[in-house]
């Protein structure tokens, strides 16, 4: 920290751009994909880009401390947006670009945004329909001109225009620009990003550059991270994660930030690619690795024994070789005859040949799957943080890898475990405050700089690794006074290929239900291959196969939650599956796909009565929102069905 | 009505002079009078739709508008020269791009090399240049594989890049199949029912780009369509057949209180 301190040339992401510039002015900083090619930008050229728009903000009247929010999915010119925004001493905001407008009327209120960049007319157009409710927002500039030739043009600005109105008043504008970018002070704000909020409104998380360049070099440090690494940023920009990865760490480290072509590309694009440094939530891993196994299950019998083959080898083998444990030379012979036929080709299919670290967090990760890529010779790693924190608050050091468990505490992090036993933490990555919002910042963030995270868990003796059971709040007890933990369930639901996402319930009840959603990939292509005939979701979902099957997976979990001696009382008693998936849109997941506990169990409330007072069937209408806002609304006749339940392991004397 | 030189649209697009004009076509297959004395024009910028019920004889109308059948009687005049019998190439060569009811894609091939096929009147180098392929003809390639990527990312295609067509759903295909015609980069385009078969959503999508394809690059558009809600929407004018006969033409607003329009679609009672 002295080391920033000291040099005051680095106590902002600008000046870190500029150092950048001067010491890696060659060397890529920004790749994207467009028209078929990849093109890039190297330090130098970004420094430019920036320059140019950060003196164009300031001729669309952008004053100090404004707030400027950022709407698309991940380009290079957002991420030089937020820098120019930085530049001229405003706070950039990006937001969920998939928001509907409602949403993002909420948040660009409550910031009082004064400038919105956005990516091209789907998102203009939202800000049109909202920007009556709206009286700070004087401008929008946006990047994709197509379809907007007859739209009114006083507010509205093309990005290249405003870099070119900016480059053209250099001479007058340049020393004003030199003034804001020395003004901020350590602990100024860096950025604001929303909560997805689980409950209730988001919260706008105001970070330093403190927290933001604190947490760039710590993590940096920790997994040696250099200017020749590269990552894909694919992930939604309002997430502090793509925050701290594609900002906080590429500008610490120098490394390059490659944008994909469009999100629906982005498998090819990783491929193409081959990052050094890559990010996943537990779903996409979990995504990539039933698609392997539906098509190899597709695939022909000598293939399918080779693959059999190639992977047990790298199950015995990898993670050793990983950790650095000693492996004999046999194995080692094997080890890469597997990697020659089997586990390189796979790697380089998904587009990992090249990674060097990799993260995984957000949600527990399925032990069969974390196991499957440690295997491949992927060092993919967990690591535990939140929005609060700057992201990190643990993560697992190289050689100390296990799927159970979310590492130690990050270089800066201090950890405590409160009666209760709630995590709590403190570090340099602690954010300031909510904006606006001091009731809940005060609520979240003791007078010590305490954050409480909400999460249940407790420290490792041996290892002083950190074990997250469940959210805090969700955390219950059942009628008989046996601890409820549903998170705990869930993930061991949500291991099997078949099943998406659940939803257990069972608070101060006597029994534990669940509501579950299939994964569409999986038991579809189980049910071609089983010659199941199906027209649509809900068919599919209600086919009686399809109940047996999802039984069988609801039993197994019963016997292996009935091993674990708190929490044997979680066993699911009765459980259905859901007829829609469940969608943000809808508002039963978060932006980041977390499920919102509450609204599901408001909103299929008649379900609920009927998981526990044992009918066997249940009639219901759900209302849906269309991506454009139109609602409708489906009917569903539900079959609810008992599931096996285990005895107790008995509590050793 | 040909006396005006050109006009304003309510949205505020200037149309320009006649780019194609039919003057007293009339087409017969043996006995069968298929299009009978018609005449109309087409403008520069502007999209003209051909609408009618069933056997009213606009793909006939079609097929005369890009030289591939030829009227007994009457002439086609495109971009101010009457037009004689001709073969496919002169015609496409003539700037006339087209796409089919029933898709004529390669469905072996990519979606991009489907959309190159369009660049081939563009091609200027010849067979030994090509099997050379250093200079020019790489250069060549280079250029018009350029243009081609604008046009995937135009159509927003860019996940099926290298997808054989044959694979992909029908609205998909359709799209490829405006590609292509695009990438002929096109004086006068003529689509053939591009919204058959599609759900709401795809002819949503197909309308949207219908006009930017009009919009952004300019270019004159001639469709034939069944669907009278999505022709209303995006046509500056419309030309309605029945039976062979013009009964109307007109902007959308004067064709749709056209009473014999009326009659054509909902059926009369003959007395």
């Amino acid at each position: 920290m002295s080391e920033i301190m000291g040099n005051p040339q680095l106590d902002t992401v600008p000046k870190l751009l500029a150092r950048n510039a001067k010491t890696y002015g060659d060397s890529p900083a920004y790749r994207e994909k467009e028209f078929g090619i990849w093109q890039s930008w190297t330090w130098a050229q970004t420094a430019q880009e920036v320059h140019a728009l950060a003196l164009g903000f300031l001729t669309l009247g952008v004053k100090q401390g404004d707030h400027i929010a950022i709407v698309g999915r991940n380009r290079p010119h957002f991420y030089w947006s937020m820098l120019a925004a930085q530049s001229v001493g405003a706070i950039p905001v990006p937001l969920y670009k998939d928001a509907v407008a409602d949403e993002m009327a909420f948040v660009l209120d409550h910031c009082s945004a004064r400038l919105v960049v956005a990516e091209d007319q789907e998102q203009v157009d939202k800000m049109i329909d909202v920007k009556d409710q709206l009286p700070n927002l004087a401008n929008i500039v946006f990047l994709d001109p197509r379809g907007m030739r007859k739209y009114e043009r006083e507010a509205l600005f093309d990005f290249t225009d405003v870099q070119a109105a900016g480059l053209a008043k250099a001479g007058e504008l340049q020393g004003e620009l030199d003034a804001r970018l020395a003004a901020p002070n350590y602990d100024d704000t860096c950025v604001m990003l929303y909560t997805s909020g689980t409950t209730g409104r988001p919260k706008g998380v105001v970070l330093s550059n403190r927290n933001i360049i604190e947490t760039g070099k710590n993590t940096s440090e920790f997994d040696n991270l250099k200017h020749t690494d590269s990552v894909l940023a694919y992930l939604p920009m309002a997430w502090v994660g793509d925050f701290i990865f594609s900002i906080a760490q590429a500008y610490w480290s120098g490394f390059c930030v490659a944008c994909p072509e469009s999100e629906s590309t982005m498998q090819d694009d990783l491929r193409e690619l081959g990052p050094s440094y890559f990010f996943a939530p537990p779903r996409y891993f979990e995504g990539v690795l039933t698609t392997v196994q539906i098509r190899m299950e597709d695939a022909g019998k000598f293939k399918q024994r080779m693959f059999k083959w190639g992977m047990n080898v790298a199950k015995n083998v990898g993670p050793n070789l990983l950790d650095g444990k000693s492996v004999g030379f046999g194995d080692r012979i094997k080890y890469q005859l597997a990697k020659l036929f089997v586990t390189g080709p796979l790697k380089n299919t998904l587009g990992l040949s090249c990674v060097r670290l990799g993260y995984t967090a957000g949600e527990a990760i399925g032990p069969e799957i974390f196991d499957f890529y440690r295997s491949l010779g992927i060092n993919l790693k967990q690591l535990y943080g939140q929005t609060e924190a700057s992201v990190f608050i643990t993560q697992q050091p190289d050689g100390q890898v296990r799927a159970d468990t979310v590492g130690i505490p990050s270089p800066g992090v201090e950890l405590k475990i409160s009666d209760t036993g709630e995590v709590f933490y403190r570090s340099s990555g602690t954010f300031v405050k909510y904006h606006k919002n001091p009731e809940s910042t005060a609520d979240t963030k003791d007078a010590q700089g305490w954050v409480a995270t909400g999460d249940a868990g407790f420290i490792e003796k041996d290892s002083g690794h950190l074990r997250i059971i469940d959210r805090a709040k969700d955390v219950g007890k059942m009628k008989d006074g046996s601890m409820f933990a549903p998170k705990f369930v869930e993930n061991k639901l949500k291991f099997f290929a078949n099943i998406l996402e659940c939803v257990v319930f069972g608070n101060g009840r006597e029994i534990c239900t669940a509501f579950i959603n299939i994964d569409l990939t999986a038991v579809g292509n189980w049910a071609e291959r089983n010659n199941i005939a199906y027209s649509s979701y809900q068919e599919l979902a209600a086919h009686p196969e399809v109940y047996k099957m999802i039984q069988s997976h609801v039993e197994e979990v019963n016997a292996s939650v009935a091993q674990d001696e708190m929490l044997s009382g979680c066993q699911i008693h009765r459980f259905l599956i859901l007829h829609k998936e469940l969608d943000a849109d809808d508002g039963e997941l978060t932006r980041t796909q977390k499920v919102r506990r509450n609204i599901i169990a408001e909103k299929y409330d008649d379900l609920l009565i009927a998981l526990f007072d044992g009918s066997s069937e249940i009639s219901t209408k759900t209302e849906v929102t269309y991506e454009d806002g139109r609602k409708g609304s489906i009917s569903a006749t539900l079959e609810i069905r008992d599931a096996k339940i285990f005895e107790r392991a008995k509590v050793a004397a | 009505m040909n006396a005006i030189d050109s006009y304003l649209t309510p949205d505020g697009r200037t149309i320009g002079a006649p780019v194609m004009e039919m003057k007293n076509i009339t087409l017969r297959f043996g006995g069968v009078v298929a299009i009978k004395d018609i005449s109309f024009d087409i403008r520069e910028g502007e999209i003209r739709a051909i609408i009618g019920p069933n056997g009213a004889g606009k793909s006939s109308m079609l097929n005369v508008m890009n030289g591939f059948y030829h009227p007994q009687e009457g002439e086609v005049h495109f971009r101010g020269e009457k037009r004689g019998p001709m073969r496919p190439h002169q015609i496409a060569h003539q700037g006339i791009a087209r796409t089919f009811q029933n898709i004529a894609l390669f469905k072996g091939m990519s979606t991009l090399d489907n959309i190159m096929t369009g660049r081939l009147t563009h091609m200027k180098t010849g067979m030994l240049s090509q099997i050379k392929w250093w200079g020019a003809a790489q250069r060549e390639e280079t250029a018009n594989r350029e243009l081609v990527e604008k046009i995937i990312d135009f159509l927003e295609i860019q996940t099926i890049r290298k997808t054989p067509v044959g694979r992909l759903p029908y609205g998909l295909q359709k799209r490829v199949e405006l590609g292509r015609a695009l990438a002929a980069e096109p004086k006068l385009l003529l689509l053939d029912e591009p919204m058959a078969g599609m759900n709401v959503e795809e002819k949503e999508d197909m309308s949207r780009f219908i006009l930017d394809v009009n919009d952004e690059f300019g270019t004159t558009i001639a469709l034939i369509e069944h669907d009278m809600g999505v022709v209303m929407d995006i046509a500056d004018r419309v030309v309605v057949m029945d039976y062979g006969k013009k009964i109307g033409d007109g902007t959308p607003e004067e064709v749709r209180t056209n009473q014999d329009v009326i009659d054509a679609y909902l059926g009369v009672a003959h007395d």
